[in-house]
């Protein structure tokens, strides 16, 4: 079977998942405890406005019937109105979800860029200083309970040693945002030639983006170790030993090449880490992403607002896995074969 | 003979820093290997003949260091060589395979590629031709179609054909000596003999030294000029091939050699001269007239081809291969029957559907006069009929449960199915067995981890016969086993055969053990019999073209003509197809 | 008796085994267990002891703290670490080192409450779809990979908003998002060992599918869970504290350690550390301590991932 084909089989076989998420957050919308509607109206409702809204979100029909308005509103892109900025979810969303990914992503990459190679040393002296000290710094970091390290880090940077700008946001108030291209303001403010406006959206982005990385490094640091260890201590690099390849050949085209499916496997699950921890970071560094939107939609009782933020979140997450799937599917020679 | 030996190991000593202390792999070895000769390391496992090679080639796991002793290649001193020297050296002038050629190749990396970084790496090739050059060892180790197989991963070939690419890989460059650790382990007989007189071949064409470590005296014996013979970490005797098999002078040797499988011995004589016991091979119980206590007809079994999602949207069907194909024969009462084949050739798929573990597609199987293929496969657990017959697993280490002591594993039948209120407690009933299959009773209350493979093959037979069966199903139940150990388990079945009157099926793809153990003979190839006759009869006129290769390719230690390399063409072909 | 070359070889015992073997002293035998597990490491020593130390505050935590955790003193309000308040005074005049140790019970709760029950539920489904594979597994793979979908701790947030705001939806939410981890390992190494030879051995004997699950297959799926159950721990305390921090599940003034650092955040910008630094440090080493221990117990089960 192609590879091409195997990829279009993995984005068939994810219908089924993105359908059951649909399903559940359908079901937590419709789980709520007492009456959904007094929820949807708010803490401020009147008898006549949460009937209105019972009304107006179908809750005098049977489940089966409000399923399939949900799929249309949904299919229509509507995920209620927010009470509390009272714009649609949609577009709060939309707005928001680029300062999350920016923060995601560049959290991600400083993450790869240091776990990657620390678990190769590690795994090059099992038990050596390094392994150690990786070890020990691994299990510590995965420890963190992002939301206090955040905290830390701006005690330190920010409160004592002044070196980090104040936790409000993406931009100092002092920069304008540059024209939106990506969304992502590092990238957009290098479109626009706009060096400035890069290093102060980098200086704010710096503390929220380690505070996540030293949470995801841990993960991707254990999983690369371990499957270095593994691929080094099999068979065919025995062979390619008594081959008389180079070390470095050995070392990376022949063992690390093999130890790296499995952590672009664990990506998956470092991904969910990230974005969960995600919501935790934004709380703490104010910063404007859909996090920090949920929370806010919680503390107001905003429930349109929060299950169209975990809606989006899942939807999100399942487009990263599939991504992470096809790639795999890519790298490794041996998928086509089994299926 | 050259003055100067190619490879030449004096007083070696291996030791291994292990959690619990410092372990001797290797001591006091010392042995030369000619330009040209072909010198064989036989032992059982543990005797430290991979340790030596390993050493040899200095590719010793980290925690393993040579304590003392020397390694002279070619007049130049390994000892001192610094690991860029030594890598030089080896793919260049010292090569080496291994056992599982499967797992010895880079499962991402196509095979062709893998040829070319040795070429580069000794630059014997260029950028420009090492793709020729790659495709032209691929061709040289008759690989068919080279320029195709040239783009297929590991996971794509059989295991006879990754084992030709390992070759290719390590005779790409040229080398003097080729060491090859256990190269056929893993690989049926055909495949063996086919890979062997490979290497053999490719070996005498050029002058090549070469090192066989392997536990198969035969397989020595056929291949090389001389043998060392080690045990324990030491060596206990040098001679040349035909010498040490006429006339072995150390005592382990002779141990050795009488414990292999061999035409012209029976089943006593594999044991060790002055045992008590050894006495005469018991007799079985005669066969009775009455109905057989099996009776198998047009069992067939096809297994549904498992398709992923893209598949099944595209409707892609293909039709699967039955893998036991309506199949017949009879099993009488107390008689042995062997069912022999390679792997694949759907042997232990018939023994799983007659244990009632796997539902047939179609076919009767009547046990004792009762058809019991339609008795489901979940309900069977409950059928009186299910103690009368067992099975003994090949490989006994995962046929123990790792949490039970040997005591429980045997007592598991006994309180399942067992006849209640016969008096006797379920402990003496486990003690009484295990004195039957001679097992110590201080053993039985360990776990399967603290057993040696003998004694855990012990702990399964007397799982298999606590109930008292009729029929024992007996699934290559020493092919896992050093030779002596082989013998010493052959011996008991034999024993336990004659004593309690079990009727065998004895599933086996070596022959020369199905002779020692078995009446009659069943050999089968791809799902269906091809052979069917008296054992002595199918071994010395074997009908069948395919059984006659079967028993050509069992490397033994009596002389035997043509030499390999001397093989008629057409069957080298055929061969090499494999 | 026939000489048998393998019986001279003794392998040696893995585990201290108790004189007589066949008695089976239960307690005996997993203290045994606990002390062979620490000699392995200092490292693992150290975390049996920090655990010992947690657990043991959490029983005992109220009974042994200097201050009510509740009262208020306004008096001594924002008074830093000292002597008599060793990590200092919140806003209202609490005793914050009372107020941390006697969170130890609610946040160990949460997480063993929670811990447990994906435990159970897991193994069940787990041992279920990996024993019968077929449709059995392809109902509760798609139940899993439903849960997957979800970033965990997002997930958490949807449950607990939408089943209310209560301590126990908290245990229930962390249970639920565990749960696929618990029901993967245990279904992966069922259907490894589900055609094995000690299984059909134990067909063979007459044992049911139900017996072969509970007997003979689960016992050996048991050393990974006790792994993930130890790694578990952490992230579920993790998970609990972080979904307090963003205002769900537990209320003040109650303690706990997520909420005490949600409090004392708002003080940090003003200088006054104290308030979150000593409630968040000690969740980071109550995890801190069942990660040790989890890897501790990895590397005992599964050697080859350490050497």
């Amino acid at each position: 079977m192609g590879r091409l084909s195997l990829a279009a089989g993995r984005i068939a076989l994810s219908l089924p998942t993105i359908f059951g998420v649909i399903v559940i957050s359908f079901l937590l919308t419709r789980a709520l405890p007492g009456d959904p509607a007094a929820y949807f109206a708010g803490p401020t409702a009147t008898p006549e406005s949460i009937s209105e809204i019972r009304r107006s979100l179908g809750l005098d029909r049977s489940l089966p019937v409000q399923f399939v308005g949900y799929l249309q509103d949904l299919a229509a892109g509507d995920l209620g109105r927010s009470i509390s900025t009272g714009q649609s979810v949609l577009s709060d969303l939309l707005t928001r979800l680029p300062a999350s990914l920016e923060l995601t992503f560049l959290a991600l990459f400083m993450s790869l860029v240091v776990a990657i190679p620390a678990g190769i040393l590690a795994a090059t002296r099992p038990d050596g200083i390094i392994d150690q000290a990786t070890r020990f710094l691994v299990t510590a970091g995965v420890s963190l309970p992002t939301f206090f390290t955040g905290l830390l880090l701006l005690f330190i940077f920010y409160f004592k040693l002044g070196w980090a700008p104040s936790p409000l946001g993406r931009l100092d108030i002092l920069y304008l945002p540059p024209p939106a291209v990506t969304g992502f303001y590092l990238v957009d403010s290098l479109i626009a030639g706009d060096i400035e406006t890069f290093r102060a959206s980098l200086a704010q982005l710096l503390l929220p983006s380690i505070t996540l990385a030293l949470f995801t490094m841990a993960p991707i640091a254990r999983m690369t170790r371990a499957s270095m260890i593994a691929a080094l201590g099999s068979e065919y690099i025995r062979t390619a030993r008594a081959a008389g390849l180079s070390r470095r050949t050995v070392l990376f085209v022949y063992a690390l090449r093999n130890a790296l499916l499995p952590v672009v496997t664990t990506l998956g699950m470092v991904f969910s880490f990230a974005l969960g921890a995600n919501v935790l970071v934004e709380k703490v560094f104010a910063w404007p992403g859909i996090g920090s939107y949920a929370v806010d939609a919680l503390i107001s009782s905003d429930y349109a607002a929060v299950q169209g933020f975990v809606l989006t979140m899942a939807l999100l997450f399942v487009t990263l896995n599939l991504v992470i799937d096809i790639l795999y599917t890519l790298l490794d020679p041996r998928i086509a074969h089994e299926t | 003979m050259n003055d100067i030996p190619l490879l030449q190991i004096d007083d070696l000593a291996v030791t291994f820093e292990t959690r619990g202390g410092t372990v001797e792999a290797v001591r006091d070895v010392s042995f030369r290997l000619q330009k040209g000769e072909a010198l064989g390391i036989v032992g059982e496992s543990g005797s430290g003949k991979s340790v030596t090679s390993y050493a040899a080639m200095k590719i010793l796991d980290r925690n393993g260091t040579v304590a003392s002793g020397s390694i002279t290649f070619g007049g130049m001193d390994l000892g001192t060589a610094s690991e860029a020297a030594m890598s030089d050296l080896r793919g260049r002038e010292m090569s080496m395979i291994f056992q599982d050629p499967r797992s010895a190749l880079n499962p991402i990396r196509t095979v062709g590629r893998q040829i070319e970084d040795v070429l580069l790496r000794h630059s014997q090739a260029t950028r420009h031709d090492v793709r020729a050059k790659a495709v032209e060892m691929l061709r040289k180790v008759r690989i068919a179609r080279p320029e195709e197989r040239y783009h297929a991963y590991p996971f794509e070939l059989s295991g006879g054909m990754c084992q030709r690419v390992v070759i290719a890989i390590a005779l790409a460059c040229d080398p003097q000596l080729l060491i090859a650790d256990e190269p056929t382990t893993g690989l049926d007989v055909t495949t063996q003999k086919a890979v062997m007189d490979l290497a053999d071949e490719l070996r005498r064409q050029s002058n090549l030294s070469m090192l066989l470590i392997t536990h198969d005296l035969g397989l020595a014996a056929t291949y090389c000029d001389r043998i060392v013979v080690m045990e324990k970490g030491r060596i206990v005797e040098t001679a040349p091939a035909r010498s040490l098999f006429d006339d072995p002078q150390h005592p382990y040797t002779r141990r050795l050699i009488a414990a292999m499988p061999r035409r012209t011995a029976g089943l006593r004589d594999l044991l060790p001269t002055g045992d008590a016991e050894r006495g005469t091979a018991p007799a079985a119980w005669p066969a009775t007239a009455a109905r057989p206590l099996l009776e198998i007809s047009g069992l067939t079994k096809t297994f549904a081809k498992k398709r992923g999602l893209p598949g099944r949207l595209l409707g892609k069907a293909e039709p699967p291969a039955p893998a036991v194909d309506d199949i017949s024969f009879t099993l009488d009462r107390g008689e042995s029957l062997g069912l022999v084949g390679e792997s694949g050739c759907g042997k232990s798929t018939t023994s799983s559907m007659i244990m009632r573990l796997l539902d047939p597609t179609a076919g009767e199987i009547v046990f004792d006069g009762e058809r019991i293929d339609q008795i489901p496969r979940a309900s069977f657990a409950r059928s009186p009929l299910r103690a009368r017959m067992q099975m003994v697993f090949q490989d006994h280490t995962a046929s123990l449960n790792p949490r039970f002591t040997a005591r429980r594993s045997i007592a598991d039948p006994i309180l399942r199915l067992g006849r209640r209120g016969d008096g006797r407690s379920v402990d003496d009933r486990v003690a009484e067995l295990a004195d039957r299959v001679s097992l110590p009773q201080a053993l039985l209350d360990r776990f399967p981890h603290q057993l040696s493979g003998g004694q855990k093959a012990r702990v399964g037979i007397a799982r298999a016969i606590a109930l008292s069966p009729d029929l024992l199903i007996l699934d290559e139940p020493t092919a896992a086993l050093d030779v002596s150990v082989q013998a010493v388990v052959l011996n008991l079945l034999a024993d336990l055969r004659a004593e309690m009157g079990l009727s065998y099926l004895f599933i086996s793809h070596d022959l020369e053990v199905v002779r020692l153990l078995c009446d009659r003979v069943i050999v089968m190839r791809g799902g269906v019999i091809v052979e069917e006759g008296a054992t002595t009869e199918v071994l010395t006129d074997p009908k069948d073209a395919y059984t006659r290769e079967l028993i050509d390719a069992i490397p033994t230690i009596e002389p035997r003509d043509p030499r390999p390399g001397a093989a008629p063409a057409a069957a080298a072909a055929a061969l090499a197809a494999r | 008796m026939r000489p048998d070359p393998t019986m001279s070889k003794t392998v040696p015992n893995a585990l201290p085994r108790s004189p007589g073997g066949r008695l089976k002293g239960a307690i005996g035998d997993r203290l045994r267990l606990a002390a062979y597990i620490a000699r392995g490491s200092t490292t693992t020593m150290l975390a049996m002891a920090m655990a010992a130390v947690f657990v043991l505050a959490a029983i005992l935590g109220p009974a042994i703290v200097p201050y009510d955790p509740l009262a208020s003193n306004p008096q001594a309000a924002l008074q830093p670490p000292s002597f008599d308040f060793w990590f200092g005074t919140d806003n209202l005049g609490r005793d914050v080192f009372s107020r941390v140790v006697v969170a130890t019970r609610l946040d160990l709760g949460i997480a063993f409450g929670a811990v447990a029950l994906s435990f159970v539920a897991g193994s069940l489904i787990g041992s279920l779809s990996g024993y019968f594979g077929g449709w059995v597994d392809a109902v509760f793979g798609r139940l899993i990979d439903v849960i997957m979908a979800f970033p965990l701790f997002v997930l958490a947030m949807g449950i607990v908003a939408a089943a209310g705001n209560t301590v126990e939806n908290i245990v229930y939410a962390t249970a639920i998002i565990n749960l696929p981890f618990y029901a993967r390992i245990v279904r992966s190494e069922i259907a490894v060992r589900r055609e094995s030879g000690f299984v059909q051995a134990a067909r063979l004997s007459g044992n049911g599918d139900l017996r072969i699950m509970a007997v003979h297959l689960f016992p050996n799926v048991l050393p990974p869970l006790m792994v993930q159950i130890s790694l578990n721990l952490g992230w579920a305390m993790l998970n609990a504290a972080g979904l307090s921090f963003i205002g769900l599940g537990v209320r003040p003034p109650t303690p706990e350690w997520g909420i005490m650092v949600a409090e004392g955040s708002n003080f940090i910008i003003s200088g006054e550390w104290w308030l979150a630094l000593f409630p968040g440090a000690t969740l980071m080493l109550a995890v801190f301590t069942f990660n040790l221990l989890g890897d501790g117990l990895r590397d005992l089960v599964d050697p080859r991932q350490r050497t």
